[in-house]
């Protein structure tokens, strides 16, 4: 599956002593292309060549390369998971003395570093050229501008808001958790955002740690939380339970587009806009849709956001891949792929014109300004538990009534699935 | 695919193209050189061995070692500490709905009603389509699905299976002639859980119909078969005795089709009994559909509870056995009569 490329230094002062960096990452395709165009200044500057390698099956890749003391000199993974695996093992190098700590302490939002040191020792090991945001609610604001519905700035205006709506007749939410093997994921979605917005992120770091338990009062609150999204027997959702179980969560927010609408609300990260577009392709980002960020649930956490991204860990400290990790770090290599679209920088000093189109401007500021950025917990959980999890939102969905079982028994899980 | 990555370890692929045959064709020159250095009367009783070694040392490297090493970690912890039966107990405590019950219930689902049906409609199909000209083409298109993995066919019944709320055009076949037809309300066809007659669950109905239709063909073709091999002066003969098709089918045909419907059975048996695909593509073992193969799977690769799969793995291959035993001296038995 590994397609391997080694691509050429074009610029004038590329010599053969500058040397080269082995990177590996996922990006094929369109994606390659925009990372070579934000790697070719580089070499153009400094000479050094890039041996690029693109693996979708990345953990097993990665995994083997290591174990076999063969790593890439740098590689980026969109989920940080692995790489924190080889920070505690000790493959990775630290970074403190290789990045402008002092620059990127001024450039990106503290998260941003907290989440670079995932061993807690101050030391850095993971850094970001392009993040993203979940706990995006889509709405079309031509309907809710027909209705005279304000964009929620607070949850109990969102509350509010879905009792108005209802109340008008329609459901306010489009809710599918149907995904193969996966099902579920949808609704973690949910629980996760609101225990780090509701319980701020000392409680979701336990949380996904397995030093909290899921009965615990924080999370059973998280769930009823999501259960007074849901309403009773899921009557704010459309088509209620049956719906939401049968749903693909790609054709999900498909009937907020419907006339008149089936539903106004639809959380999903920001790759949803791409299925909003191949289901009904005169639909116009801005104008036919546009996302609100789900409201703070408890002031004393505000900004809080479940975000992904690239994360980038060095394995071997050769010159020119410090030179490289350096230079990713920067705004002027992060806003080439900005402009080319489909990223979003955690750099400040990326402008905000660089973004061509307003929905992924708007993300941008809120990503910048993050205070409380934490990775996806499911993703970070044990596969057991992960899986557990999304079972539970499929048991809870189906019947709310039944959360003191369905807690108990992913405390049965978590009990297990930590220690082996 | 990447095909460049086949050129980038030349010396592999060569000897990989080259050396393979070659060892192969140096092995049965090299036996055969040696078996004629032997005494005349020996030959006979060496050169089998000759012949069937490469099979038996696969069958033993890649099945029989490892089976060993999972009925031993199915009786030691993660750690590899012997543990008694406690991994069985764990499996199969709390009943009816603890540990591998919901799987084993399901499991025996499978077995009744995908074993019934695939032989059921598969020898409808034979004897009814034997009488008819175009006889090839139907036979063909019924085999057909086949021809298809599993998971394209999982992909074409979420089609048929694809729900709508009420109201909304109803993009599932099913759903779309219950709605038409019967002017009823859609159904979840693979979340439902609701009994069928009080006896089997819908969605594991909806699951195990998928797999029907998908190995219906074979099971008509083998028996197709088997119908053809009955002597058309015994059906004659019946006839000029006065008596009428469906004596003669109970009578005559399915009597003497009887061995290859047990063989043919006995297969599916044991299909049901591993039944994984369908299972894990359509549902992932949710709404309780889960069958003894995904919840092997599930503790392996999700719970990385070996010792738990390695317990599943041996229910199921205990289980098993026995059908393959009787499955073996059955298919010898029709040989016999040939």
């Amino acid at each position: 599956m590994a397609a391997v490329f080694a691509a050429v230094a074009c610029g004038g002062g590329g010599t053969q002593s500058a040397g080269s960096v082995k990177v590996m990452a996922t990006w094929t395709g369109a994606e390659q292309a925009s990372f070579m165009a934000v790697m070719k200044p580089f070499t153009d500057q400094t000479g050094i060549t890039i041996a690029y390698e693109a693996s979708r099956d990345q953990d097993a890749l990665l995994t083997t390369r290591v174990a076999s003391g063969n790593p890439p000199d740098l590689a980026a993974a969109p989920s940080p998971t692995l790489l924190t695996k080889f920070a505690t093992q000790g493959k990775v190098k630290a970074l403190n003395n290789v990045v402008d700590m002092t620059a990127l302490s001024s450039e990106v939002s503290k998260t941003w570093i907290d989440l670079g040191e995932p061993t807690g020792d101050g030391k850095l090991y993971q850094v970001y050229s392009w993040v993203s945001l979940k706990g995006l609610i889509w709405y079309d604001p031509k309907n809710f501008q027909a209705k005279g519905y304000n964009v929620p700035n607070s949850w109990d205006s969102l509350l509010q808001l879905q009792q108005t709506i209802k109340g008008g007749g329609t459901t306010p939410w489009c809710i599918g958790l149907e995904s193969g093997a996966a099902s579920g994921w949808p609704g973690s979605d949910w629980v996760k955002e609101i225990v780090l917005s509701q319980s701020g992120p000392s409680v979701y770091d336990a949380w996904w740690k397995g030093k909290q338990k899921w009965s615990s009062p924080e999370i059973k609150l998280a769930w009823q939380t999501w259960g007074q999204i849901l309403g009773a027997n899921d009557a704010n959702v459309y088509g209620g339970a049956k719906s939401m179980a049968a749903t693909n969560f790609a054709d999900a927010g498909t009937p907020l587009f419907q006339t008149p609408p089936k539903c106004y609300m639809h959380n999903q990260a920001s790759f949803i806009t791409s299925f909003f577009q191949s289901a009904n392709p005169s639909v116009v980002a801005g104008t036919d849709y546009n996302f609100f960020p789900l409201p703070d649930i408890n002031s004393q956490f505000t900004g809080a956001h479940v975000v992904a991204g690239d994360a980038w860990s060095m394995f071997n400290d050769t010159p020119q891949a410090e030179k490289m990790i350096k230079y990713l770090t920067t705004a002027d290599a992060q806003a080439i792929w900005v402009k080319r679209g489909g990223k979003i920088s955690p750099n400040n000093k990326v402008p905000l014109d660089d973004y061509p189109d307003a929905l992924s401007k708007s993300t941008a500021q809120i990503l910048v300004k993050t205070q409380i950025g934490k990775y996806d917990a499911g993703d970070l959980m044990p596969a057991d538990m992960k899986n557990a999890y999304w079972g539970a939102v499929l048991k809870f969905a189906a019947n709310q009534g039944q959360l003191d079982s369905i807690l108990a028994n992913l405390d049965s899980i978590q009990a297990k699935a930590y220690t082996s | 695919m990447d095909w460049n990555l086949l050129l980038t370890d030349l010396p592999t692929l060569i000897a990989v193209i080259v050396g393979v045959p070659a060892v192969l064709a140096a092995y049965i020159v090299g036996g055969e050189f040696l078996v004629r250095r032997l005494p005349d009367k020996n030959r006979p009783q060496v050169r089998p061995w000759i012949w069937v070694g490469p099979a038996l040392l696969l069958v033993t490297g890649f099945l029989v070692v490892p089976a060993i090493g999972t009925l031993i970690s199915s009786f030691q912890d993660r750690q590899g500490n012997f543990v008694g039966l406690s991994n069985f107990a764990s499996q199969l405590g709390g009943f009816p709905t603890g540990g591998a019950w919901i799987a084993i219930r399901d499991n025996l689902f499978w077995l009744i009603f995908y074993t019934l049906f695939v032989l059921a409609f598969g020898l409808a199909l034979a004897v009814l389509f034997d009488r008819v000209p175009y006889e090839n083409i139907v036979k063909s298109l019924i085999f057909m699905p086949m021809a298809i993995s599993s998971v394209a066919l999982v992909v074409i019944w979420k089609f048929m299976y694809a729900y709508q709320p009420p109201g909304q055009p109803q993009t599932g076949t099913l759903n779309f002639i219950l709605n038409t037809v019967f002017h009823q309300d859609p159904r979840t066809w693979i979340q439902d859980e609701t009994p069928l007659l009080g006896l089997i669950p819908l969605n594991n109905l909806a699951l195990i119909a998928a797999a029907v239709w998908g190995i219906v063909g074979f099971s008509m073709v083998i028996l197709s078969a088997a119908l053809k091999g009955i002597p058309g002066d015994l059906l004659e003969a019946a006839r000029v005795d006065g008596a009428g098709e469906i004596t003669i089918f109970r009578r005559v045909i399915f009597p003497l089709m009887m061995p290859t419907v047990v063989v043919v059975g006995t297969t599916l048996v044991i299909f049901a009994l591993k039944a994984f695909d369908v299972v894990y593509a359509m549902t992932a073992g949710n709404y309780d559909t889960d069958v003894l193969a995904n919840r092997m799977y599930k503790l392996l690769y999700f719970s990385s509870d070996t010792p738990g799969a390695s317990a599943v793995a041996v229910v199921l291959l205990l289980t098993v056995i026995p059908v393959l035993i009787f499955n073996l001296r059955q298919f010898r038995a029709v040989e016999a009569r040939r």
